[in-house]
Protein backbone atom coordinates (compact mmCIF):
# COMPACT_ATOMS: atom_id res chain seq x y z
CA UNK A 1 0.00 0.00 0.00
CA UNK A 2 1.43 3.50 -0.79
CA UNK A 3 0.58 6.30 1.52
CA UNK A 4 -1.36 8.13 -0.61
CA UNK A 5 -3.50 4.88 -0.81
CA UNK A 6 -3.92 4.82 2.92
CA UNK A 7 -4.59 8.49 3.05
CA UNK A 8 -7.49 7.96 0.70
CA UNK A 9 -9.01 5.85 3.53
CA UNK A 10 -8.98 8.77 6.24
CA UNK A 11 -11.30 11.96 4.73
CA UNK A 12 -9.73 14.64 7.03
CA UNK A 13 -6.43 14.17 5.95
CA UNK A 14 -7.60 16.45 2.25
CA UNK A 15 -9.43 19.19 4.28
CA UNK A 16 -7.85 22.93 4.80
CA UNK A 17 -7.37 24.90 8.18
CA UNK A 18 -6.38 28.05 7.80
CA UNK A 19 -6.08 28.23 4.24
CA UNK A 20 -3.64 25.79 4.18
CA UNK A 21 -3.93 21.95 3.60
CA UNK A 22 -4.06 20.36 7.21
CA UNK A 23 -1.09 18.94 8.35
CA UNK A 24 -1.85 16.47 11.21
CA UNK A 25 0.88 15.82 13.61
CA UNK A 26 -0.86 15.65 16.96
CA UNK A 27 -1.06 12.31 16.35
CA UNK A 28 0.14 11.42 19.79
CA UNK A 29 -3.03 12.85 21.47
CA UNK A 30 -5.54 11.46 19.20
CA UNK A 31 -5.75 9.49 15.53
CA UNK A 32 -7.73 10.47 12.76
CA UNK A 33 -10.20 7.94 11.65
CA UNK A 34 -10.43 5.90 8.87
CA UNK A 35 -13.93 5.79 7.02
CA UNK A 36 -14.09 2.10 7.59
CA UNK A 37 -14.69 2.96 11.59
CA UNK A 38 -17.30 5.67 10.39
CA UNK A 39 -18.98 3.44 8.48
CA UNK A 40 -18.65 0.71 11.50
CA UNK A 41 -19.71 3.30 14.33
CA UNK A 42 -22.41 4.68 11.88
CA UNK A 43 -23.58 1.57 11.10
CA UNK A 44 -24.00 -0.11 14.86
CA UNK A 45 -26.16 3.30 15.65
CA UNK A 46 -27.95 3.23 12.52
CA UNK A 47 -29.02 -0.54 12.51
CA UNK A 48 -27.97 -2.34 15.35
CA UNK A 49 -28.69 -0.33 18.60
CA UNK A 50 -29.75 -2.58 21.06
CA UNK A 51 -28.22 -2.95 24.66
CA UNK A 52 -26.24 -5.98 25.71
CA UNK A 53 -26.68 -9.33 27.05
CA UNK A 54 -29.72 -8.29 28.55
CA UNK A 55 -32.91 -9.00 26.03
CA UNK A 56 -33.51 -12.02 24.09
CA UNK A 57 -34.57 -9.91 20.53
CA UNK A 58 -32.92 -10.10 17.20
CA UNK A 59 -31.37 -7.15 17.71
CA UNK A 60 -29.75 -7.75 21.11
CA UNK A 61 -28.72 -10.67 19.94
CA UNK A 62 -26.74 -8.87 17.13
CA UNK A 63 -25.57 -5.84 18.73
CA UNK A 64 -24.21 -8.64 22.03
CA UNK A 65 -22.67 -10.58 18.69
CA UNK A 66 -20.80 -7.59 17.50
CA UNK A 67 -19.49 -7.00 20.82
CA UNK A 68 -18.37 -10.39 21.92
CA UNK A 69 -16.64 -10.87 18.44
CA UNK A 70 -14.75 -7.76 18.67
CA UNK A 71 -13.43 -9.34 22.33
CA UNK A 72 -12.05 -12.58 20.36
CA UNK A 73 -10.64 -9.85 18.04
CA UNK A 74 -8.80 -8.20 20.67
CA UNK A 75 -7.83 -11.21 22.33
CA UNK A 76 -6.51 -12.35 18.77
CA UNK A 77 -4.60 -9.05 18.23
CA UNK A 78 -2.97 -9.18 21.12
CA UNK A 79 -2.39 -12.95 21.20
CA UNK A 80 -3.98 -13.60 24.64
CA UNK A 81 -4.58 -16.44 25.70
CA UNK A 82 -8.46 -16.16 26.51
CA UNK A 83 -11.21 -14.11 26.10
CA UNK A 84 -11.77 -13.49 29.69
CA UNK A 85 -8.52 -11.45 29.81
CA UNK A 86 -10.27 -8.62 27.64
CA UNK A 87 -12.03 -5.60 29.37
CA UNK A 88 -13.42 -3.42 27.31
CA UNK A 89 -12.71 0.32 29.23
CA UNK A 90 -13.54 3.46 28.00
CA UNK A 91 -9.93 4.58 27.18
CA UNK A 92 -6.53 4.09 29.08
CA UNK A 93 -7.41 6.26 31.47
CA UNK A 94 -9.80 4.08 32.42
CA UNK A 95 -8.27 1.25 32.27
CA UNK A 96 -5.62 2.39 35.17
CA UNK A 97 -8.16 3.14 37.27
CA UNK A 98 -9.83 0.10 37.34
CA UNK A 99 -6.52 -1.48 37.66
CA UNK A 100 -5.65 0.85 40.20
CA UNK A 101 -8.49 -0.24 42.48
CA UNK A 102 -9.03 -3.66 42.02
CA UNK A 103 -5.19 -4.66 42.09
CA UNK A 104 -4.83 -2.67 45.19
CA UNK A 105 -7.59 -4.28 47.04
CA UNK A 106 -6.31 -7.78 45.77
CA UNK A 107 -2.98 -7.67 46.81
CA UNK A 108 -1.52 -4.31 48.18
CA UNK A 109 -1.63 -3.71 51.78
CA UNK A 110 0.18 -0.64 53.88
CA UNK A 111 3.72 -0.23 53.35
CA UNK A 112 3.64 -1.94 50.26
CA UNK A 113 5.15 0.23 47.17
CA UNK A 114 4.65 0.75 43.32
CA UNK A 115 7.12 1.39 41.21
CA UNK A 116 6.46 4.48 38.26
CA UNK A 117 8.56 5.16 35.31
CA UNK A 118 9.30 9.27 35.81
CA UNK A 119 8.24 9.19 32.26
CA UNK A 120 4.58 8.04 32.85
CA UNK A 121 1.85 10.40 31.65
CA UNK A 122 -0.36 11.66 34.81
CA UNK A 123 -2.89 8.71 33.79
CA UNK A 124 -0.07 6.24 35.13
CA UNK A 125 0.74 8.16 37.83
CA UNK A 126 -2.37 9.65 39.57
CA UNK A 127 -5.13 6.67 39.93
CA UNK A 128 -1.80 5.44 41.74
CA UNK A 129 -1.23 7.99 44.22
CA UNK A 130 -5.11 8.17 45.46
CA UNK A 131 -4.71 4.87 45.89
CA UNK A 132 -1.66 5.29 47.51
CA UNK A 133 -3.15 7.58 49.71
CA UNK A 134 -5.97 5.23 50.78
CA UNK A 135 -3.85 2.50 51.69
CA UNK A 136 -1.17 3.97 52.92
CA UNK A 137 1.31 3.05 49.89
CA UNK A 138 4.67 4.10 48.99
CA UNK A 139 5.36 5.32 45.54
CA UNK A 140 8.83 4.85 43.80
CA UNK A 141 10.41 5.96 41.03
CA UNK A 142 12.47 4.63 38.24
CA UNK A 143 14.56 7.73 36.84
CA UNK A 144 15.00 8.26 33.45
CA UNK A 145 18.37 8.74 31.78
CA UNK A 146 19.41 12.66 29.50
CA UNK A 147 18.91 10.45 26.42
CA UNK A 148 15.10 9.43 27.68
CA UNK A 149 16.20 5.72 28.43
CA UNK A 150 14.73 4.26 31.46
CA UNK A 151 17.48 3.81 33.99
CA UNK A 152 17.92 0.05 34.03
CA UNK A 153 20.92 -0.26 36.24
CA UNK A 154 18.48 1.48 38.93
CA UNK A 155 15.88 -0.92 38.56
CA UNK A 156 16.97 -3.62 40.40
CA UNK A 157 17.69 -1.93 43.43
CA UNK A 158 14.25 -0.10 43.69
CA UNK A 159 12.35 -3.53 43.43
CA UNK A 160 12.16 -4.64 47.18
CA UNK A 161 9.93 -7.57 48.48
CA UNK A 162 7.37 -5.26 49.08
CA UNK A 163 7.19 -3.52 45.50
CA UNK A 164 3.73 -5.68 44.54
CA UNK A 165 3.20 -3.91 40.72
CA UNK A 166 5.80 -1.33 38.61
CA UNK A 167 4.09 1.14 35.97
CA UNK A 168 6.25 2.01 32.97
CA UNK A 169 4.85 3.01 29.20
CA UNK A 170 5.84 0.80 26.35
CA UNK A 171 6.46 4.51 24.11
CA UNK A 172 6.17 7.60 26.56
CA UNK A 173 4.02 10.20 24.76
CA UNK A 174 6.65 12.70 25.19
CA UNK A 175 9.79 10.79 24.70
CA UNK A 176 9.10 8.52 21.84
CA UNK A 177 11.08 6.13 22.42
CA UNK A 178 10.09 2.04 22.98
CA UNK A 179 11.18 1.53 26.33
CA UNK A 180 13.20 -2.20 27.20
CA UNK A 181 9.93 -3.28 28.89
CA UNK A 182 10.83 -7.12 27.80
CA UNK A 183 13.57 -6.62 30.21
CA UNK A 184 11.85 -4.47 32.92
CA UNK A 185 9.42 -7.46 32.66
CA UNK A 186 11.91 -10.04 33.27
CA UNK A 187 13.54 -8.08 35.77
CA UNK A 188 10.48 -7.48 37.91
CA UNK A 189 9.01 -10.91 37.63
CA UNK A 190 12.43 -12.35 39.15
CA UNK A 191 11.65 -10.09 41.91
CA UNK A 192 7.75 -11.32 42.15
CA UNK A 193 6.76 -7.83 41.36
CA UNK A 194 3.96 -7.60 38.57
CA UNK A 195 3.93 -4.85 35.88
CA UNK A 196 1.30 -2.71 33.71
CA UNK A 197 2.41 -1.68 30.54
CA UNK A 198 0.93 1.71 29.37
CA UNK A 199 0.17 0.68 25.76
CA UNK A 200 -1.29 4.33 24.39
CA UNK A 201 1.47 4.88 22.64
CA UNK A 202 2.57 1.78 21.93
CA UNK A 203 0.00 0.16 20.21
CA UNK A 204 -0.02 2.87 17.83
CA UNK A 205 3.69 2.13 16.79
CA UNK A 206 3.66 -1.84 16.03
CA UNK A 207 2.26 -5.23 16.70
CA UNK A 208 1.53 -5.84 20.21
CA UNK A 209 2.17 -9.60 21.85
CA UNK A 210 0.62 -9.87 25.72
CA UNK A 211 2.64 -13.09 25.55
CA UNK A 212 5.74 -13.12 24.28
CA UNK A 213 5.94 -9.63 26.53
CA UNK A 214 4.67 -11.66 29.12
CA UNK A 215 3.40 -8.40 30.66
CA UNK A 216 0.84 -9.05 33.51
CA UNK A 217 -1.61 -6.10 32.33
CA UNK A 218 -1.77 -4.04 29.06
CA UNK A 219 -3.83 -1.23 28.43
CA UNK A 220 -4.83 1.22 25.61
CA UNK A 221 -7.05 3.71 24.04
CA UNK A 222 -8.84 3.00 21.05
CA UNK A 223 -9.14 6.64 19.61
CA UNK A 224 -5.30 6.64 19.37
CA UNK A 225 -5.17 3.76 17.01
CA UNK A 226 -7.82 4.82 14.25
CA UNK A 227 -10.96 3.52 16.50
CA UNK A 228 -13.60 5.41 17.88
CA UNK A 229 -13.28 7.46 21.06
CA UNK A 230 -14.64 6.11 24.21
CA UNK A 231 -13.08 2.93 23.62
CA UNK A 232 -10.15 0.94 25.59
CA UNK A 233 -8.90 -2.30 26.18
CA UNK A 234 -7.25 -3.64 29.34
CA UNK A 235 -5.43 -6.92 29.67
CA UNK A 236 -4.79 -8.62 32.30
CA UNK A 237 -3.59 -12.41 32.97
CA UNK A 238 -6.61 -14.55 34.32
CA UNK A 239 -5.07 -15.93 37.01
CA UNK A 240 -4.09 -12.41 38.68
CA UNK A 241 -8.13 -10.63 37.48
CA UNK A 242 -9.83 -13.60 38.88
CA UNK A 243 -8.69 -12.76 41.99
CA UNK A 244 -9.48 -9.01 41.55
CA UNK A 245 -12.52 -7.52 43.40
CA UNK A 246 -14.77 -5.40 40.59
CA UNK A 247 -14.46 -1.80 40.40
CA UNK A 248 -18.01 -0.46 39.10
CA UNK A 249 -20.82 -2.05 40.79
CA UNK A 250 -24.15 -2.25 38.46
CA UNK A 251 -25.78 -4.27 35.59
CA UNK A 252 -24.24 -6.67 33.93
CA UNK A 253 -21.42 -7.35 36.36
CA UNK A 254 -23.66 -9.23 38.79
CA UNK A 255 -24.61 -13.11 39.41
CA UNK A 256 -26.89 -12.40 41.92
CA UNK A 257 -28.36 -9.69 43.78
CA UNK A 258 -30.11 -9.75 47.32
CA UNK A 259 -30.05 -7.31 50.04
CA UNK A 260 -27.79 -10.02 51.97
CA UNK A 261 -25.02 -10.00 49.54
CA UNK A 262 -24.69 -9.90 46.13
CA UNK A 263 -22.50 -12.10 43.97
CA UNK A 264 -20.35 -11.57 40.99
CA UNK A 265 -20.44 -12.54 37.70
CA UNK A 266 -17.33 -14.32 36.22
CA UNK A 267 -14.94 -12.35 33.91
CA UNK A 268 -15.08 -10.07 31.70
CA UNK A 269 -18.38 -9.08 32.96
CA UNK A 270 -17.05 -8.69 36.25
CA UNK A 271 -14.66 -5.50 35.41
CA UNK A 272 -17.80 -4.19 32.87
CA UNK A 273 -20.32 -2.54 35.01
CA UNK A 274 -23.42 -0.60 33.59
CA UNK A 275 -23.85 -0.30 29.65
CA UNK A 276 -21.45 -0.23 27.24
CA UNK A 277 -20.08 1.67 24.25
CA UNK A 278 -21.56 -0.81 22.26
CA UNK A 279 -21.62 1.13 18.90
CA UNK A 280 -18.16 2.23 19.64
CA UNK A 281 -16.82 -0.98 20.53
CA UNK A 282 -16.85 -2.54 17.55
CA UNK A 283 -14.74 -0.06 15.88
CA UNK A 284 -12.00 -1.55 17.45
CA UNK A 285 -12.58 -4.19 14.55
CA UNK A 286 -11.86 -2.33 11.69
CA UNK A 287 -9.06 0.27 13.64
CA UNK A 288 -7.20 -2.68 14.43
CA UNK A 289 -7.10 -4.46 11.21
CA UNK A 290 -5.55 -1.68 9.79
CA UNK A 291 -3.19 -1.40 11.96
CA UNK A 292 -2.21 -4.63 11.43
CA UNK A 293 -1.90 -4.15 7.82
CA UNK A 294 0.31 -0.78 8.16
CA UNK A 295 2.40 -2.91 10.54
CA UNK A 296 2.69 -5.81 7.66
CA UNK A 297 3.05 -2.94 4.91
CA UNK A 298 6.58 -3.24 3.87
CA UNK A 299 6.32 0.18 1.56
CA UNK A 300 4.61 2.00 4.34
CA UNK A 301 7.14 0.94 6.93
CA UNK A 302 9.52 1.90 4.63
CA UNK A 303 8.04 5.60 3.90
CA UNK A 304 7.51 5.87 7.68
CA UNK A 305 10.70 5.06 8.35
CA UNK A 306 11.98 7.92 5.76
CA UNK A 307 10.14 10.21 7.51
CA UNK A 308 11.30 9.44 10.70
CA UNK A 309 14.79 9.66 9.89
CA UNK A 310 14.14 13.23 7.83
CA UNK A 311 12.54 15.11 10.70
CA UNK A 312 15.32 13.00 13.53
CA UNK A 313 18.23 14.71 11.27
CA UNK A 314 16.73 17.93 10.56
CA UNK A 315 16.01 18.71 14.85
CA UNK A 316 19.29 17.21 15.30
CA UNK A 317 21.21 19.46 12.77
CA UNK A 318 19.82 22.60 14.43
CA UNK A 319 21.93 24.09 17.38
CA UNK A 320 19.00 26.09 18.61
CA UNK A 321 17.05 22.97 18.99
CA UNK A 322 16.99 20.50 22.24
CA UNK A 323 15.48 17.15 21.52
CA UNK A 324 14.11 14.83 24.70
CA UNK A 325 14.43 11.38 23.67
CA UNK A 326 17.04 10.70 21.66
CA UNK A 327 18.56 7.68 22.23
CA UNK A 328 21.74 6.25 20.60
CA UNK A 329 19.95 3.59 18.59
CA UNK A 330 17.85 5.34 16.21
CA UNK A 331 16.12 1.61 16.32
CA UNK A 332 14.39 2.82 19.95
CA UNK A 333 13.07 5.96 18.27
CA UNK A 334 9.35 6.21 17.28
CA UNK A 335 8.14 9.13 14.89
CA UNK A 336 7.18 11.49 17.60
CA UNK A 337 9.37 14.33 18.25
CA UNK A 338 9.16 16.44 21.91
CA UNK A 339 11.72 19.50 21.92
CA UNK A 340 12.66 23.05 22.91
CA UNK A 341 13.75 25.82 20.79
CA UNK A 342 16.15 28.45 22.41
CA UNK A 343 14.63 31.70 22.72
CA UNK A 344 11.21 30.73 20.92
CA UNK A 345 8.41 29.13 23.54
CA UNK A 346 6.44 26.35 22.50
CA UNK A 347 2.79 27.74 22.83
CA UNK A 348 4.11 30.96 19.82
CA UNK A 349 5.58 28.27 17.86
CA UNK A 350 2.32 26.20 17.78
CA UNK A 351 0.11 28.78 17.51
CA UNK A 352 2.28 30.03 13.94
CA UNK A 353 2.28 26.71 13.09
CA UNK A 354 -1.24 26.51 13.44
CA UNK A 355 -1.82 29.31 11.54
CA UNK A 356 0.52 27.59 8.47
CA UNK A 357 -1.92 24.51 9.06
CA UNK A 358 0.36 22.08 10.42
CA UNK A 359 -1.20 21.16 14.20
CA UNK A 360 1.49 20.11 16.67
CA UNK A 361 1.11 20.09 20.59
CA UNK A 362 2.45 22.27 22.70
CA UNK A 363 2.40 22.44 26.63
CA UNK A 364 3.41 19.61 29.31
CA UNK A 365 1.49 16.69 27.73
CA UNK A 366 0.40 15.51 30.81
CA UNK A 367 4.22 14.57 31.99
CA UNK A 368 4.89 17.45 34.43
CA UNK A 369 7.22 14.98 36.22
CA UNK A 370 9.26 14.78 33.45
CA UNK A 371 9.02 18.37 32.49
CA UNK A 372 10.59 19.11 35.80
CA UNK A 373 13.03 16.05 35.69
CA UNK A 374 14.28 18.13 31.84
CA UNK A 375 13.65 21.46 33.42
CA UNK A 376 11.22 22.95 31.08
CA UNK A 377 8.35 24.42 31.29
CA UNK A 378 6.77 22.82 28.39
CA UNK A 379 7.88 21.10 25.05
CA UNK A 380 6.54 21.27 21.39
CA UNK A 381 6.00 18.29 20.05
CA UNK A 382 5.04 16.46 16.45
CA UNK A 383 4.08 13.51 16.14
CA UNK A 384 3.67 11.39 12.87
CA UNK A 385 1.28 8.71 11.68
CA UNK A 386 1.90 6.20 9.42
CA UNK A 387 -0.42 8.51 7.09
CA UNK A 388 2.12 11.63 7.14
CA UNK A 389 4.06 12.16 4.18
CA UNK A 390 7.99 12.99 3.95
CA UNK A 391 6.73 15.92 1.46
CA UNK A 392 4.10 16.99 5.28
CA UNK A 393 7.81 16.17 7.44
CA UNK A 394 9.20 19.02 4.76
CA UNK A 395 6.01 21.38 5.10
CA UNK A 396 6.63 21.31 9.07
CA UNK A 397 10.55 22.03 9.59
CA UNK A 398 10.39 24.84 7.10
CA UNK A 399 7.33 26.07 8.91
CA UNK A 400 9.20 25.67 12.04
CA UNK A 401 12.45 27.38 10.67
CA UNK A 402 9.96 30.27 9.57
CA UNK A 403 7.87 29.96 13.15
CA UNK A 404 11.64 30.49 14.64
CA UNK A 405 12.40 33.33 12.41
CA UNK A 406 9.44 35.70 13.41
CA UNK A 407 9.89 34.43 16.87
CA UNK A 408 13.91 35.33 17.22
CA UNK B 1 -8.55 59.67 24.89
CA UNK B 2 -11.42 58.10 26.16
CA UNK B 3 -11.43 54.02 26.58
CA UNK B 4 -14.17 53.83 23.37
CA UNK B 5 -11.77 55.77 20.91
CA UNK B 6 -8.35 53.62 22.14
CA UNK B 7 -10.10 50.64 21.19
CA UNK B 8 -11.43 51.99 17.87
CA UNK B 9 -7.61 53.05 17.26
CA UNK B 10 -6.48 49.92 17.86
CA UNK B 11 -9.29 48.42 15.79
CA UNK B 12 -8.39 50.47 12.87
CA UNK B 13 -5.20 49.84 12.83
CA UNK B 14 -5.38 46.29 12.71
CA UNK B 15 -8.14 46.27 9.62
CA UNK B 16 -4.69 47.58 7.83
CA UNK B 17 -3.25 44.01 8.16
CA UNK B 18 -3.27 41.79 5.16
CA UNK B 19 -3.05 38.22 6.75
CA UNK B 20 -2.72 36.85 10.22
CA UNK B 21 1.61 36.86 9.10
CA UNK B 22 1.20 40.62 9.54
CA UNK B 23 -1.10 40.73 12.57
CA UNK B 24 1.37 38.42 14.53
CA UNK B 25 4.46 40.27 13.14
CA UNK B 26 3.29 43.20 14.48
CA UNK B 27 1.89 41.68 18.00
CA UNK B 28 5.59 39.84 18.43
CA UNK B 29 6.78 43.47 17.90
CA UNK B 30 4.55 44.95 21.18
CA UNK B 31 5.58 42.21 22.93
CA UNK B 32 9.23 42.67 22.53
CA UNK B 33 8.80 46.30 23.43
CA UNK B 34 7.09 46.03 26.46
CA UNK B 35 8.35 47.43 29.30
CA UNK B 36 10.89 45.28 31.20
CA UNK B 37 8.43 43.51 34.19
CA UNK B 38 9.70 44.81 37.62
CA UNK B 39 12.29 41.69 38.72
CA UNK B 40 10.87 42.05 42.64
CA UNK B 41 7.21 41.75 41.89
CA UNK B 42 7.82 38.20 39.82
CA UNK B 43 6.41 36.57 42.79
CA UNK B 44 4.34 33.29 42.80
CA UNK B 45 0.73 35.50 43.93
CA UNK B 46 1.11 37.67 40.86
CA UNK B 47 1.74 34.77 38.32
CA UNK B 48 -0.90 33.81 36.44
CA UNK B 49 -0.66 30.05 35.21
CA UNK B 50 -1.86 28.73 32.35
CA UNK B 51 -1.71 25.29 31.03
CA UNK B 52 1.18 26.74 28.78
CA UNK B 53 2.52 30.41 28.77
CA UNK B 54 3.19 31.91 32.30
CA UNK B 55 1.43 35.75 33.21
CA UNK B 56 2.73 37.71 36.07
CA UNK B 57 0.62 40.76 36.66
CA UNK B 58 0.15 43.34 39.04
CA UNK B 59 -0.92 46.55 39.45
CA UNK B 60 -1.53 49.48 42.01
CA UNK B 61 -4.02 52.42 42.14
CA UNK B 62 -2.31 55.72 41.26
CA UNK B 63 -4.80 59.14 41.48
CA UNK B 64 -8.16 56.78 41.15
CA UNK B 65 -6.65 54.86 38.33
CA UNK B 66 -5.78 51.45 37.69
CA UNK B 67 -1.92 50.98 36.51
CA UNK B 68 -0.51 47.39 35.24
CA UNK B 69 2.68 46.32 34.59
CA UNK B 70 2.26 42.68 33.28
CA UNK B 71 4.88 39.62 31.58
CA UNK B 72 5.14 36.82 29.78
CA UNK B 73 7.56 33.96 28.56
CA UNK B 74 5.49 33.31 25.25
CA UNK B 75 6.16 36.27 23.09
CA UNK B 76 2.63 35.87 21.23
CA UNK B 77 0.96 36.15 24.82
CA UNK B 78 3.59 38.51 25.85
CA UNK B 79 2.48 40.72 22.66
CA UNK B 80 -1.12 40.32 23.69
CA UNK B 81 -0.59 42.06 27.11
CA UNK B 82 1.06 44.65 25.53
CA UNK B 83 -1.52 45.77 23.58
CA UNK B 84 -3.87 45.43 26.49
CA UNK B 85 -2.16 47.25 28.66
CA UNK B 86 -1.90 50.51 26.26
CA UNK B 87 -5.47 50.29 25.96
CA UNK B 88 -6.51 49.66 30.01
CA UNK B 89 -3.59 50.42 32.12
CA UNK B 90 -4.50 54.30 33.45
CA UNK B 91 -7.96 53.57 33.07
CA UNK B 92 -10.65 53.85 36.26
CA UNK B 93 -12.12 50.79 38.20
CA UNK B 94 -15.43 51.86 36.61
CA UNK B 95 -14.53 52.26 32.82
CA UNK B 96 -12.83 48.37 33.14
CA UNK B 97 -14.74 46.96 35.09
CA UNK B 98 -18.15 47.90 32.82
CA UNK B 99 -16.26 47.01 29.67
CA UNK B 100 -16.70 43.44 27.67
CA UNK B 101 -13.16 43.05 26.40
CA UNK B 102 -14.73 41.66 22.52
CA UNK B 103 -12.74 44.37 20.86
CA UNK B 104 -9.74 41.32 20.85
CA UNK B 105 -12.94 39.69 18.84
CA UNK B 106 -13.15 42.44 16.07
CA UNK B 107 -9.04 42.21 15.78
CA UNK B 108 -9.15 38.44 15.14
CA UNK B 109 -7.33 37.28 18.10
CA UNK B 110 -10.40 35.18 19.15
CA UNK B 111 -8.61 31.86 19.29
CA UNK B 112 -5.77 33.46 21.21
CA UNK B 113 -8.44 34.43 23.66
CA UNK B 114 -10.54 30.99 23.69
CA UNK B 115 -10.63 29.49 27.36
CA UNK B 116 -10.29 26.08 25.48
CA UNK B 117 -6.68 26.97 24.54
CA UNK B 118 -6.33 27.36 28.36
CA UNK B 119 -3.49 29.94 28.17
CA UNK B 120 -2.39 32.54 30.55
CA UNK B 121 -4.02 35.25 28.65
CA UNK B 122 -7.79 34.18 29.68
CA UNK B 123 -6.59 34.35 32.89
CA UNK B 124 -4.95 37.34 32.79
CA UNK B 125 -8.21 39.36 31.46
CA UNK B 126 -10.49 37.32 34.17
CA UNK B 127 -7.38 38.95 36.67
CA UNK B 128 -7.38 42.56 35.36
CA UNK B 129 -11.67 42.37 35.69
CA UNK B 130 -10.73 41.07 39.19
CA UNK B 131 -8.80 44.19 40.11
CA UNK B 132 -11.43 46.59 38.50
CA UNK B 133 -13.78 44.90 40.30
CA UNK B 134 -11.44 44.58 43.85
CA UNK B 135 -10.70 48.26 43.55
CA UNK B 136 -14.28 48.64 43.59
CA UNK B 137 -15.74 46.67 46.03
CA UNK B 138 -12.50 48.64 47.96
CA UNK B 139 -14.08 52.16 47.77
Amino acid sequence: MTVEELRAQFPILSSQVNGRPLVYLDNAATSQRPASVVECWEGMALRTNANLHRAVHALAARATDRYEQTREFVRHYLNAAAREEIIFTSGTTGGINLLAHSFGEAFLQEGDEILIAECEHHSDIVPWQLLAARKGLKIKVLPILDDGMPDLSALEGLLSPRTKIACIAQISNVLGILNPVGEIIRTCHAKGCAVLVDGAQGIVHGKVDVRALDCDFYVFSGHKVFAATGTGVLYGKKALLEQMPPFLGGGEMIDTVRFSGTTFAPLPGKFEAGTQDFCAVPTLMPALALAGSVFADAELQRSGEEVKAYVLDALRRNPRIRLFGDPADPARKVPLFSFCVEGAHHEDLALILDKMGVAVRSGQMCAEPLMDRFGVTGMLRASFAPYNTLREAETFTASLEKAIDMLT
Amino acid sequence: MTLEEKKQEVVDEFAMFEGWMDRYEYIIELGKNLDAYPEDRRTEDRLIKGCQSRVWLDWELRDGRLEFAADSDALITKGIIALLLDVYSGRTAEEIAADDFSFLEEIGLRENLSPTRANGLVSMIATLRRAAEETLAGK
